[in-house]
């Protein structure tokens, strides 16, 4: 096992965990606490990325991803009754719906990740992660797509204005 | 005794020497970064007590050092021994935790703002070479990315401290920081992309030795080679170089945009409830994010360690390299005095001011700045045409 291996295996390591008790923490049913740890997740998840050499995602990992969770912060200290919110009881219906729907998801990405391990030879999955290459495909091949999320965006925006403001004139 | 320290460096093969060489570095750079720290300090005191027609601190002498007959005495009054007693004290006070702060937030948060403010440093090129080895600590292609995100994490600190704290004032001074700087953060990311891209590169080791060629972004007449597109540029690097710093003391907390600790209304804002070491803290990692945030602004728009006629090549002995270095430094330490001198120069922004001026002013000004400086490069360059895939 290498370095990177080990280093893979610490780092996978952490980001689950850390995913795990932003959901379901059992020392604390404080959203801050939460929302700390969805941050560590993306810290760790950037870390990842590093070991695939993909900085420039890495980078924006935690630019875009870490520095919004701050928002979060804000809704959470501003909108939800932090009181209110620890004493809630997680519901058993919840709870088992949220399980199959990540069993179901985990399914899906397990099949596909097996289904191209057996058509693919390993080698050929080098990822390329430089800025010139990123930018270069994101503006040929994979302009649509890009424009497309771009207007999800916009419409997110519109939609959070549109929900904040109290009275429309 | 050196031939057996040159065999063990032989011995410890390209990793090793280089993370021998990272090491030597980051300690280095460490000690210096501190020193100015706690000096920016004795600065601020000192041109403040200037403004305002003061003497500021000059009573902190050394026992042997303060006995010397001419010498001692000057030193003293300089102040040159305040940062020292003003160490010790913060480490001897003691360190209250009031009953009622959430812990461990509590106890995270000083860490949180203070690491940020160094990590930000260590990829910013403080000379060109010395004998084979780059003067930077992480040479890396995002380069600026690095920094605007380990830079959003800082925000983290401040909030923290507020929600921990429990109570009102930190609670409200956390509140308005944070969207401070979230705001500013855009403003001043968008304010630098018209630089990488003129230079088409994110590396900030490849925007000064582009300045070291052709010029200065802020001022390029003094180029070694003139060209066309340096002047075309220069007026939108200079508005480019305007929001970039108007946005730093935003983003530093600096007057006249500190109101997440404005006084007459918050006590002291988000550190309130922080004694001893923990506000310390605070207090320096407010002075690491501006040595930060000037050391940038030398690498981005003043040519880094480059000085037209004298220094335009990366240095090839040691004493050129040093001398980079120290150019590099004299430039930050300008930039740093700049800072303090506006701090006691302009009254502090209202909020409301402090948001228009961000969104309505700055957001939409970096645009246009970028989208001009496309064309202009698009004009300039006239790339061919490809069409199909």
């Amino acid at each position: 096992m290498s370095a990177a291996d080990i280093f893979f295996y610490i780092l996978a390591f952490l980001t689950v965990a850390c995913g795990v008790m932003v959901v379901a923490n059992p020392f604390s049913r404080n959203p801050v606490t939460s929302a700390m740890f969805l941050v560590l997740t993306i810290v760790f998840m950037a870390g990842l990325f590093i070991l695939l050499n993909a900085f420039f995602l890495a980078a924006v990992q935690i630019l875009v991803y870490a520095g919004a969770v701050i928002v979060l912060f804000l809704f959470v200290i501003m909108l939800l009754d932090l009181k209110e919110e620890e004493r809630r009881k997680v519901k058993t219906i919840g709870a088992g719906l949220g399980t199959i729907a990540v069993g179901a998801i985990a399914f899906l990405i397990g099949r596909s990740i097996l289904s191209y391990a057996k058509t693919l030879p390993p080698t050929e999955l080098t990822l390329q992660g430089s800025t010139v290459a990123l930018g270069r495909k994101l503006f040929t091949d994979y302009v649509l797509p890009f424009e497309i999320l771009s207007l999800l965006l916009l419409v997110a925006m519109v939609g959070v204005i549109l929900l904040s403001k109290k009275d429309l004139k | 005794m050196i031939s057996a320290l040159t065999g063990f460096y032989d011995s410890l093969g390209s990793t090793g020497q280089f993370a021998l060489w990272s090491f030597v570095k980051i300690a280095i750079v460490f000690g210096v970064v501190m020193t100015m720290v706690a000096y920016a300090v004795l600065a601020e005191r000192k041109i403040s007590a200037f403004i305002q027609d003061r003497q500021g601190p000059n009573r902190v002498s050394l026992p042997l050092i303060g006995s010397i007959p001419v010498l001692g005495p000057f030193l003293t009054r300089l102040g040159i021994w305040q940062p020292l007693a003003d160490g010790v004290k913060s480490f001897l006070k003691e360190d209250f935790t009031p009953d009622y702060v959430r812990k461990a937030y509590y106890w995270i948060a000083p860490a949180i703002t203070f690491i940020p403010a160094l990590l930000a440093i260590a990829i910013i090129p403080f000379g060109s070479n010395l004998n084979t080895q780059k003067m930077v600590i992480a040479d890396l292609d995002i380069g600026i990315l690095f920094t605007f995100g380990v830079v959003s994490l800082g925000v983290y600190g401040i909030v923290l401290a507020g929600y921990s704290a429990n109570s009102k004032y930190p609670f409200l001074g956390s509140i308005r920081s944070s969207a401070q700087m979230i705001s500013y953060e855009i403003a001043m990311g968008m304010s630098v992309v018209p630089i990488f891209l003129v230079v088409g590169k994110l590396n900030l080791g490849e925007i000064v030795s582009y300045q070291a060629q052709h010029g200065w972004f802020i001022f390029p007449p003094f180029a070694q080679e003139q060209t066309l597109l340096s002047y075309l540029v220069w007026p939108f690097a200079l508005l480019s170089f305007f929001i970039f710093m108007v946005s730093a003391f935003a983003e530093t907390n600096r007057l006249p945009f500190d109101l997440p600790e404005s006084e007459t209304e918050l006590v002291a804002g988000y550190n309130t409830e922080y004694s001893s070491m923990k506000f310390a803290l605070f207090f320096m990692g407010e002075y690491a994010a501006i040595i930060a945030g000037c050391g940038l602004m030398v690498t981005l728009f003043l040519g880094g360690w480059s000085l037209p006629w004298i220094a335009d090549q990366p240095a090839t002995t040691i004493g050129m390299g040093i001398a980079h270095i120290l150019i590099f430094l004299t430039k930050t330490v300008m930039l740093l005095v700049l800072f303090i001198w506006v701090r006691w120069m302009f009254p502090r922004f209202r909020y409301d001011q402090l948001m228009n001026l961000g969104w309505k002013r700055f957001i939409p000004m970096a645009l246009a700045n970028v989208l001009i400086v496309a064309v202009i490069l698009m004009l300039v360059y006239r790339p061919p045409v490809v069409v199909g895939p």
